[in-house]
């Protein structure tokens, strides 16, 4: 059988390139910076959201940005998220809520002893409701439980056939961040000074090029990185470290890194078999299980939608020093997935398998992020059905790891991949 | 016009006109809104939870129906494969109707947004009825900055745009404002009918009242204004039940609903409901929407600042736990029924918070979990009568 030959071939992926390497370090300082702030030894903490973040207005103000996505994301892949979601559960969270939201919930009645960081409460919440709902809900509770003061950024859904924000709401959102300055003024205790936000924008833009030009490299055969495993490594700096040299600096090397590997025609895995394309947050309390059922197989991510939900750069997006609060609320409205039509959605998709040049569609379903999930039965049916592109659907979580099951997951992944090998064999898909 | 409800003189009291109209919506065939449509002549738009400007569809001259999935009523066969397990009934009742060809008599369905499901369901409903007219209204949730004054109105001229395509009517200042005041009628009928049941809940039942409200998500708001005012005389001749019942506050069922004999068998294991949040969206404004002046400017300002608490509407000026606690007091209500829908975000992240505001307040409070798809309601009845019987008996 073959599955039995690749069982003693795994795990084929490595990890420890050099671009794991330095971004471990730089998210290692931030979580120090996070320790040193909770201690009352740094700059105030703002909490955000990931989708379209707004980093660049508060590295303007030099505020210390806290996502509780990455804390509760970092809980996960340490495996020691479940004990932080059973508290929220105690407390009234039902099984069915967003675990992110628990797990960073539980966080707060552990006293923000997270296991990388102790994380510092928030001297504002303001909550960039880019598309998920959810974060409204959020950051409500956390304005109940910390008495932080809350600024909502509210962020019109794209709604029209044309796919653009209308201008209208391009006015509300900007309207909304020149009312955000006065409270960033009062918490920095810093007058707002344009120039430092036009260096932050520039330092932002560059970063954001980089980090299109390497996300463009896996149209490369072999792609020379994981766009689904690696890129989400690379996603923790994009965020935290946007909008200042360090950040650029990272994706300066970063870039290199890649090239040299596209240049040595070298790849994550020692052969590419096959191309995949990944819908959906990745099961972080699995990630290197999940990787490694693909990794068996030779089957490496070129494109994943989910390394875009902090921004759409590799389609066009590039942050603008000359009207940086317009840019900003572009970035918000428009150049990120969460804020898209879940038709939109599918064309990103399509553009993927067709210019990425993909064997296949991975949809992986995650219970708690309903903005992903809810409907993506009917995005299977529209790509198995009307675009003719081989489509598995597997489900599980992205941070409860009650909801992976290994063995049906894994039976899953293997009898697609098998499909998958038989379709190339016989000329199916190519 | 003739409609199934003027037409009915079978029964001048309460309880036989309420049997009589729980048809009306318990039919996913929607009959009487064919009917409707026939004998007014209008086009039909589906406005999906939890709430919508019907004032705009009505202005438009289109006959506005709240389509809140199909209950108990249909099998889901199809929309299982489109949505998860962990999605809530409703959406995927309301995507069966489409695929069963239900909702052939609407020419549009109207969605907003209350939760990510929903969302992405005005996205699926797009792709698989290319043909229908399908919206997606943004709401705001930023309510302190006048700017979502501004959005929201450009909002509606949007879909008011959208709207006149649809019917081919040119909608005037006037025609909003007289929709307006329809609304404003019907609504302040509700209002007093609410007030009536919180001081007389031995009289007017939830059921007779949670009828009496559905019946406006299918009717002519003319001829829901005409049975509410029938409703509110034969509500003061009703002679009062004698029963041994807790007084509560029921919350969480503000979208998807539970079905009629699921609230009759609640209230029968021992609640005087003083108040709810069933069919929140037609009873939306806490006063009447100004009816002169710019009457989408009016209807946008209601909305942010005139209209009620809800898990879909984020308001930093309001804190959920501490009002429902207010009203608790205000209301003089023993206790606190939590009944949300199954796989209901919202409604499941406001429990946490009212969770810890009423056990800080010592409020005793119930949660419980239904589905508009539930036959059997032993189990929640059950619950609720030993949580009644835990109080009555302390």
């Amino acid at each position: 059988m073959a599955n039995a030959a690749k069982e003693s071939q795994e795990p084929q992926s490595h990890y420890q390139g050099g671009f794991h390497l330095l971004q471990k370090e730089l998210m290692n300082d931030y979580f120090d910076q996070m320790t040193r702030a909770a201690e009352g030894d740094g700059p105030p903490a703002v909490y955000l959201l990931i989708s379209g973040n707004p980093v660049e207005l508060i590295r303007a103000f030099d505020l210390l940005p806290v996502f509780p996505e990455i804390n509760a994301l970092q809980i996960a892949a340490k495996h020691q998220s479940l004990p932080f979601i059973q508290k929220a559960e105690e407390v009234g969270y039902s099984t069915d809520n967003c675990a992110y939201v628990k797990a960073d919930v539980g966080l707060w009645y552990q006293d923000g002893q997270a296991p990388m960081a102790k994380v510092p409460k928030p001297d504002l919440l303001l909550t960039n409701y880019v598309g998920c709902n959810v974060y409204l809900h959020w950051w409500e509770h956390l304005a109940e439980l910390s008495h932080a003061p809350i600024f909502d950024i509210d962020i019109p859904f794209i709604r029209t056939s044309d796919g653009e924000p209308r201008a209208e709401d391009i006015t509300y959102v900007v309207r909304q961040l020149e009312e955000l300055i006065p409270v960033f003024e009062k918490v920095s205790g810093k007058k707002f000074d344009p120039d430092k936000l036009t260096e932050v924008m520039e330092y932002s833009k560059e970063t954001g090029e980089l980090w299109a030009q390497i996300k463009r490299m896996t149209v490369n055969r072999p792609s020379p990185f994981d766009a689904y495993f690696d890129a989400v490594t690379m996603m923790g700096p994009l965020y935290t470290l946007r909008g200042t040299k360090e950040g650029r600096d990272f994706f300066r090397d970063v870039l290199k890194m890649v090239e040299e590997i596209k240049s040595q025609g070298k790849g994550p895995l020692p052969e590419e078999k096959f191309r995949l394309v990944v819908e959906g947050p990745p099961p972080w309390p699995y990630l290197r299980i999940f990787r490694d059922m693909f990794a068996r197989w030779g089957a490496v991510f070129v494109a994943s939608t989910y390394s875009t939900v902090g921004g759409l750069w590799e389609f066009g997006f590039s942050h603008d020093p000359s009207d940086p609060l317009r840019s900003v609320a572009m970035h918000m409205l428009k150049w990120n997935l969460t804020n898209r039509n879940f038709l939109q959605r599918y064309q990103q998709l399509k553009s993927y398998v067709d210019e990425w040049g993909a064997d296949g569609l991975v949809i992986h379903s995650v219970k708690s992020c309903r903005l992903f999930s809810a409907g993506q039965g009917d995005m299977r049916e529209y790509f198995a059905r009307q675009v003719g592109v081989p489509t598995l659907l597997v489900e599980s979580d992205l941070e409860d790891p009650r909801y992976f099951s290994k063995a049906q997951m894994r039976t899953r992944i293997d009898a697609f991949m098998e499909s998958l090998e038989h379709h190339k064999l016989v000329g199916l898909h190519t | 016009m003739a409609t199934t409800v003027s037409s009915s003189q079978e029964t001048e009291n309460l309880p036989g006109i309420v049997n009589g109209l729980r048809n009306l919506f318990e039919d996913p065939d929607f009959q009487a809104v064919a009917e409707i449509k026939r004998a007014s002549g209008k086009p039909v738009v589906g406005h999906f939870p939890v709430y919508s400007p019907v004032e705009l569809i009505y202005a438009a001259g289109i006959h506005p129906v709240g389509v809140v999935g199909a209950g108990n009523q249909i099998e889901i066969a199809h929309a299982d494969s489109r949505f998860q397990s962990f999605v809530c009934s409703v959406i995927k009742s309301t995507l069966e109707l489409g695929f069963t060809d239900r909702l052939q008599i609407f020419e549009g369905m109207l969605f907003h947004s209350i939760c990510d499901p929903a969302r992405n369901l005005a996205s699926v409903f797009k792709r698989n009825f290319p043909d229908q007219w399908v919206e997606y209204i943004h709401f705001p949730q930023n309510m302190v900055t006048e700017g979502s004054l501004d959005y929201l109105e450009s909002e509606y001229r949007r879909i008011l745009a959208r709207l006149e395509d649809l019917s081919g009517k040119k909608v005037r200042n006037d025609d909003i404002n007289e929709a307006i005041g329809k609304y404003n009628r019907a609504r302040q009928l509700m209002r007093d009918l609410y007030q009536f049941r919180r001081e007389h809940p031995d009289i007017l039942t939830t059921k007779e009242l949670y009828t009496l409200v559905r019946a406006g998500h299918i009717l002519s708001v003319e001829d829901h204004i005409g049975l509410l005012e029938k409703a509110k005389v034969l509500a003061g001749k009703k002679t009062p039940l004698v029963r041994d019942h807790i007084k509560v506050i029921l919350v969480g069922s503000f979208c998807e609903q539970p079905p009629l004999d699921l609230i009759f068998s609640m209230e029968e294991a021992g609640l005087d409901v003083l108040d709810d949040d069933f069919l929140l969206g037609r009873r939306w404004f806490t006063e009447d929407v100004p009816d002169d002046g710019d009457g989408i400017r009016n209807l946008a300002n209601s909305y942010r600042d005139r209209s009620v608490i809800a898990a879909v509407k984020h308001d930093s000026r309001q804190q959920k736990g501490k009002e429902l606690v207010d009203r608790v007091r205000r209301f003089g209500a023993d206790a606190v029924i939590v009944s949300v829908a199954k796989f209901c975000e919202p409604g499941l992240f406001d429990y946490a918070l009212y969770r810890k505001a009423l056990m800080e307040a010592g409020i005793p409070h119930l949660f419980v979990e239904f589905e508009e798809k539930m036959w059997l309601f032993d189990k929640i009845q059950t619950e609720i009568e030993t949580f009644v019987e835990s109080l009555l008996l302390d």
